[in-house]
């Protein structure tokens, strides 16, 4: 159909736009003229022999690579009349609600900065960047004064916005209707239910192997484990990011996962990248910003206070002082419902050659966002890679998960998903809670908003973030948070096509 | 391919409903919105471009200019098209569409009037509506120009002068040549778009509060 051929010509013009700008494309570049070398590249016919040389020598499936990453993250391009801010939300109350959500934090950052006359950005004095510099490695032993520092927002106060959250269009009469909403979340998404789940989910059914599972010490490894093993280093030998992702939906082995992740991911640590990350080394060195101390203090109260992540502190703070500082996560805000901080150098109040973002990344953390980065901590080690991995993580899941948006991963459509879901298979439970004043979302949001950083055991963890990879999708934080609810495992009963009556059951996670 | 914007006459849109408008309880679930050419001559419609708020379905009634004496009857062009594949929740409720001429039911070459008739079956939303109604016919094709005979008729070809010894067959070279020219002039046009990545303005980062605009 004509529709879908000049749809598919502007999706490949989009990713060819900007796979141009990227480290590869340079490599690539590089190999093809090192490759006019070559006895089998013929001038008659360059273009073909190039292309059998790239595949050959493993250069194409990098760029298969890339562009599976990039059909990942990005949204398919819009309709043409459609403005940008449609991209990034189409529902205009929700637009309204993440620009009121943002005004009261921008306040709250300003009214923090004029209170402790603290400025929001301030150049080092070069004395004070030298000792930075050297305590870089060891910037837990610091013990700054952070008492008169609060965090800009903690998650309930975000679930109050999203209690309060209302389509104008909408009967939101009190007279209860077959539609009412009896949880919090009074907007009507669109969630899947257990039949869709149950598709989407496939890979998660009783009859397929799980690690976390089906490796455990009763169950012999010849039965799944090893196998599952070994597909996983022919993965990493084909270094197939489609491959991996389809692998890890059923778990992913502990030694392959730090190079399965990354494989997905996309990324390989160039010297490019490693200059990239010294380079937001330095600007650390050199500016101090107000949001550093939110940082410092969000790490002290929560990563620092835990058992499994305090041995990481001074990791977190050398990526998220980095993360601070990173324009190239200015990219996300073209698909996320929220928009980057502005502000203008002293001075030049409304001259728009002096407004600059702030933070420069246009992210402000609230309390727990250092959680993000706390679990990947185990699996990296070389801080330029564990921050590459980090950024890629925000960019493409996290930041869906403190912004008002009405996609399917959208907090918002989380909530609803684990409000649905409870309600339609534990409604006893539900009415209960609903009851004795305790609406199950209100137990439920902060593990659902931290993806389940700091309240379940790492191991487990990490297997839930390996479906979160798999399915592209934070969906599986929904289902997850069902299971949790009633701290034992769910069977939902379900016939499933082709057997007459056989359960479905998620993975069990043992609770903190 | 081109296209031009129709100037068009949206009327109000007319609830159909029945009953008693004021005294029964219901919401109209059907909206009728008729769309005017007062000053254009009947045109080939090419494109139908609108904005969606809250509306389920949608049917398209055309009445076309004929030729004879017969008054022009309404026929349906497009039945029933979904906007929304749940009309309780919010999928595609506020999202941009095209409807394109292929996609119609019968030809759309002499247009006179539109009726578009609305339809939202769920008693969930208060109203339901499209905005930004823009219609479209086909832009002016380039002109055509009449080739040399000479080019359209070639002559059939004449056995080529043989062939000194060692040179390459001209019809290959000539080819490869043009791939070469194609693969420069692409090199030539492209350009990237990468970010610099400096967050200061000239190594000074000294700010204001944080605007709220």
């Amino acid at each position: 159909m004509l529709q879908e051929e000049s749809d598919l010509s502007l999706i490949i013009a989009q990713i060819v736009q900007k796979l141009k700008g990227s480290n590869l494309y340079a490599q690539l570049e590089r190999q093809a003229w090192a490759s006019l070398q070559r006895p089998e590249i013929k001038l008659e016919s360059l273009k073909e022999d190039i292309k059998e040389f790239f595949k050959i020598s493993g250069w194409e499936k990098k760029l298969q690579n890339a562009v599976y990453s990039e059909l990942s993250v990005f949204p398919l391009p819009s309709h043409p009349a459609a403005p940008p801010e449609h991209l990034k939300e189409p529902l205009v109350y929700m637009r309204k609600a993440q620009g009121s959500w943002e005004k009261r934090i921008l306040k709250s950052l300003n009214s923090m900065c004029t209170e402790l006359s603290i400025p929001l950005a301030r150049k080092r004095p070069v004395g004070e960047q030298k000792e930075l510099l050297n305590k870089w490695n060891e910037m837990g032993t610091d013990e700054p004064d952070l008492s008169l520092f609060r965090p800009v927002y903690a998650p309930k106060d975000f679930l109050e916005v999203l209690i309060n959250l209302r389509n104008p269009n909408y009967e939101n009469g009190d007279s209860l209707s077959f539609r009412t909403h009896l949880g919090l979340i009074q907007v009507p998404l669109k969630v899947k239910d257990i039949p869709e789940l149950k598709e989407f989910f496939v890979e998660l059914g009783l009859t397929t192997g799980q690690l976390g599972i089906d490796d455990s010490t009763q169950v012999p490894p010849e039965l799944f484990e090893n196998e599952h093993v070994r597909i996983g280093q022919k993965v990493l030998a084909e270094q197939d990011s489609a491959a991996a992702q389809q692998y890890v939906r059923q778990g992913s082995p502990t030694a392959l996962r730090a190079e399965l992740w990354a494989l997905i991911l996309n990324i390989s640590s160039q010297p490019e990248d490693i200059l990239y990350y010294e380079q937001l080394k330095t600007n650390v060195i050199q500016h101090d910003l107000l949001v550093d101390s939110l940082i410092y203090k969000d790490v002290k109260l929560t990563a620092s206070n835990d058992d499994y992540y305090f041995v990481f502190e001074d990791y977190l703070y050398q990526v998220l002082l980095c993360f601070s500082r990173d324009t190239s996560v200015l990219g996300h805000f073209a698909y996320s419902s929220a928009s980057p901080p502005k502000s203008y150098i002293r001075g030049k109040l409304g001259l728009e050659e002096y407004a600059v973002f702030y933070p420069p990344n246009g992210v402000i953390p609230f309390h727990g966002f250092s959680m993000y980065v706390a679990p990947l901590c185990f699996l990296y080690h070389e801080p330029s890679k564990l921050y590459q991995i980090f950024r890629e993580m925000y960019v493409r899941f996290f930041f869906r998960l403190h912004s008002i948006s009405s996609h399917p991963s959208g907090i918002v459509s989380l909530c609803l998903l684990f409000e649905t879901l409870l309600q339609t298979y534990l409604p006893q439970l539900f009415y209960h809670l609903r009851e004795i004043g305790a609406q199950p979302l209100r137990i439920s949001f902060k593990w659902m908003v931290r993806a389940f950083s700091g309240y379940l055991a790492t191991d487990q963890l990490l297997l839930l973030w390996d479906r979160i990879l798999g399915y592209n999708s934070l969906e599986i934080l929904a289902v997850s948070t069902g299971n949790e609810s009633t701290s034992s495992q769910i069977t939902w009963v379900y016939p499933s096509p082709g057997t007459s009556d056989s359960e479905f059951t998620l993975p069990q996670f043992s609770y903190l | 391919m081109s296209r031009v914007s129709v100037p068009c006459h949206v009327k109000g849109t007319v609830a159909l409903q029945v009953g008693d408008v004021r005294t029964s309880q219901g919401r109209p679930g059907v909206l009728v919105i008729d769309v005017t050419f007062p000053s254009v001559a009947p045109f080939e419609l090419q494109e139908i471009t609108f904005k969606n708020y809250y509306t389920a379905f949608l049917t398209i009634r055309v009445r076309q200019h004929t030729s004879t004496h017969t008054p022009a009857k309404w026929v349906t062009c497009l039945r029933d098209y979904c906007l929304m594949p749940d009309p309780h929740s919010e999928e595609g409720a506020q999202e941009y569409v095209s409807l394109f001429k292929q996609q119609m039911l019968c030809d759309m070459a002499r247009v006179l009037e539109l009726r578009l008739i609305l339809r939202q079956p769920s008693p969930l939303w208060l109203s339901f509506t499209v905005e930004e109604l823009q219609i479209y016919q086909q832009g002016p094709k380039s002109p055509s120009m009449t080739f040399p005979k000479w080019l359209s008729h070639p002559v059939p070809c004449e056995q080529p002068a043989p062939l000194l010894e060692g040179l390459p067959e001209p019809s290959r070279v000539s080819s490869e040549v043009q791939q070469m020219w194609a693969l420069t002039e692409m090199i030539r046009a492209s350009h990237t778009s990468t970010r610099i990545g400096r967050f200061d303005v000239d190594g000074c980062y000294d700010l204001n509060l944080l605007s709220y605009t």
